[in-house]
């Protein structure tokens, strides 16, 4: 950790992610009007001394909005990165250990997959599955399923030929405890980097499906679904595109920052 | 040069067929019956029991994969259930539009992508590197639809100079195609411009500190031609081979950029297509992009084998 902070990028990653995880715990008493609570006095208004960061089309307080939409964004991106790597890690540990052609097949499918691009593949998921944020979050964590399967794969078959693994398997280890034992915790390190990097990766993609509809549904609070109405009113509202957008992009710097951090930091070529 | 190709062929058709029984495996994710999630709001029994017998709904997965599969490799893909026309129609109708997209938006972050990089990695550590490398985070960081907002909010609402959306064809109007495909192009280019400037960093820095352009620099060589010339040339083979595989993903990426820009391109089809519940049109434009993508990933790598002998010799 000390490692990690000392770098100015990382500790900034690490402190706007701590805030934005601080807004969504206490959302509900931090946002000053109800984000769902239309007035017709205030279509529109622009920024001012009650709605600090204006209102939107149907007169709804867009920061009160924006501390909501902070918890549709962490969860799609927590959620739907421990999908990714429950279903990825074991799948790839399967491949790397056994080889052969559990191998074989393991690798085709994982080829397959990231031979349809991440987007148009959680597009096209979260379409037959209906739109919904729960279903959004599975089609963004089996989107990012087989950039797991194959960092673990690899992590795996160059763990295999250490002398470690060698000795406990000299040692008559059954099959499951050398790989749970002895190899993961040694190729943890790239998965947390890598998982941190996923989040950055899966924020974006569930902005983007609540964008296109598919994803946290009206009138529930999400940064994609505000700048989705907001591109309707670009002239006459700006306020209303630049504070979620903002918001995105903050979060999935500092996911980005923190990701860079943790890869200097846990990588000894980087030290 | 053949026994490479062989091998790669040989490998290529697992995955084009795990690629088909993915696509043909998210019809079997639409809850309930597939005929009424297929026919939508139009649920009469004639139209149900049309798509029944249209889609072999009756008989057993395997069959209707079957029928399936041989019906895309005569290039069928289906037929629109909104729109009543063939899927491969709708899709070639609306490929020239994304391809102009992702050609421009490909050379746009190829112009700006490998210029940081070769500055960041002949600066570096000077203010033109930490320049580049805050570039890189931003293009990583922003989502390409919000960039596109701004840049309609700058170029299109405040000063005028550039239309908000819309297309026209390059044949009829090629000024009018160019002005309203550029802040398309850069928004979609951007990220990519991003990835591109930290592979070029990395491969610069990697040969720069190399024996032959240490040996260029002593025998008094300019260092413009040392960089240009003797580094760059080599830095840009696993640049280019990055860039063949991420045109897929600029694909991808035309989803939404094509929405934000309102242009009727392959990325618009597949919006329009999932909100008419259009799942044969949802389809095609998968199978097609992931079949453009293990036709590029063969290319780069005939590439990669036609300009390193080492992998020759091997």
């Amino acid at each position: 950790m000390n490692r990690l902070l000392k770098r100015k990028s990382a500790a900034f990653g690490v402190f706007v992610v701590a805030f934005f995880v601080l807004l969504a715990l206490v959302a509900p008493w931090l946002a000053p009007h109800d984000p769902l609570a239309t007035s017709w006095s205030a279509v529109r208004a622009a920024p001012s001394a009650s709605y600090w960061f204006g209102a939107d089309e149907l007169g709804r307080d867009v920061l009160s909005r924006i501390v909501w939409g902070t918890r549709a964004s962490l969860l799609a991106g927590v959620v739907s990165v421990t999908i990714a790597v429950s279903l990825g890690v074991p799948i790839g540990m399967l491949a790397g250990y056994v080889g052969g052609w559990t191998d074989v097949l393991i690798s085709r499918i994982t080829d397959a997959m990231l031979a349809c691009p991440f987007l148009i593949l959680a597009i096209a998921l979260a379409a037959f599955l209906g739109p919904s944020l729960t279903n959004a979050m599975i089609a963004i964590g089996i989107s990012a399923t087989p950039v797991f399967i194959r960092l673990t794969r690899a992590q795996v078959l160059a763990a295999k030929a250490e002398e470690y693994v060698e000795a406990a398997r000299a040692l008559g280890n059954p099959h499951l405890r050398i790989a749970l034992r002895h190899i993961l915790p040694n190729i943890v390190a790239p998965l947390i980097v890598q998982a941190t990097l996923a989040i950055a990766a899966a924020v974006i993609a569930e902005a983007s499906l609540s964008f296109l509809g598919l994803g946290q549904q009206p009138p529930a609070p999400s940064w994609g679904s505000m700048l989705n109405t907001a591109k309707n009113y670009i002239d006459q509202a700006p306020w209303m595109a630049i504070w979620p957008g903002l918001s995105i992009f903050l979060l999935v710097l500092s996911f980005n920052l923190l990701g860079d951090g943790l890869r200097d930091a846990l990588d000894p070529r980087h030290r | 040069m053949g026994r490479f190709l062989l091998r790669r062929l040989a490998q290529i058709v697992p995955t084009l067929f795990f690629v088909s029984i993915l696509i043909f495996g998210l019809q079997q994710l639409l809850p309930g019956d597939p005929a009424l999630a297929l026919a939508g709001e139009e649920r009469s029994p004639e139209v149900i029991r049309y798509l029944r017998e249209k889609f072999h709904l009756d008989e057993p997965l395997p069959m209707r994969y079957g029928y399936w599969i041989a019906g895309v490799v005569r290039g069928d893909l289906g037929e629109s259930v909104r729109i009543q026309r063939p899927v491969t129609e709708l899709i070639l109708e609306k490929l020239p539009v994304t391809l102009q997209l992702a050609t421009m938006a490909m050379l746009i972050a190829l112009l700006i992508g490998v210029t940081a990089g070769v500055i960041s990695a002949v600066k570096k550590d000077t203010w033109l590197d930490y320049a580049a490398n805050v570039f890189a985070l931003w293009g990583l960081s922003t989502p390409n639809f919000w960039l596109g907002i701004l840049l309609i909010m700058l170029f299109a609402v405040h000063l005028g100079w550039l239309p908000a959306s819309g297309y026209v064809s390059p044949f009829e109007d090629l000024k009018g195609n160019l002005s309203a495909m550029i802040m398309p192009a850069f928004v979609l280019g951007n990220a990519f411009a991003a990835v591109l400037m930290r592979h070029t960093r990395s491969a610069m820095l990697q040969v720069l500190s190399s024996d032959y352009v240490r040996t260029a620099r002593a025998k008094g060589l300019n260092e413009r031609v040392v960089v240009l010339k003797h580094a760059l040339r080599n830095a840009l083979i696993p640049v280019i081979t990055l860039g063949a595989l991420s045109f897929g993903e600029l694909l991808g990426g035309t989803v939404l950029t094509e929405t934000i820009f309102s242009i009727p391109g392959f990325g618009k089809l597949i919006v329009d297509a999932v909100f008419n519940r259009d799942y044969s049109v949802v389809q095609g434009v998968v199978l097609l992009t992931a079949t453009v993508y293990i036709a590029l990933n063969l290319l780069a790598d005939i590439a990669y084998f036609l300009v390193n002998p080492r992998m020759r010799i091997e």
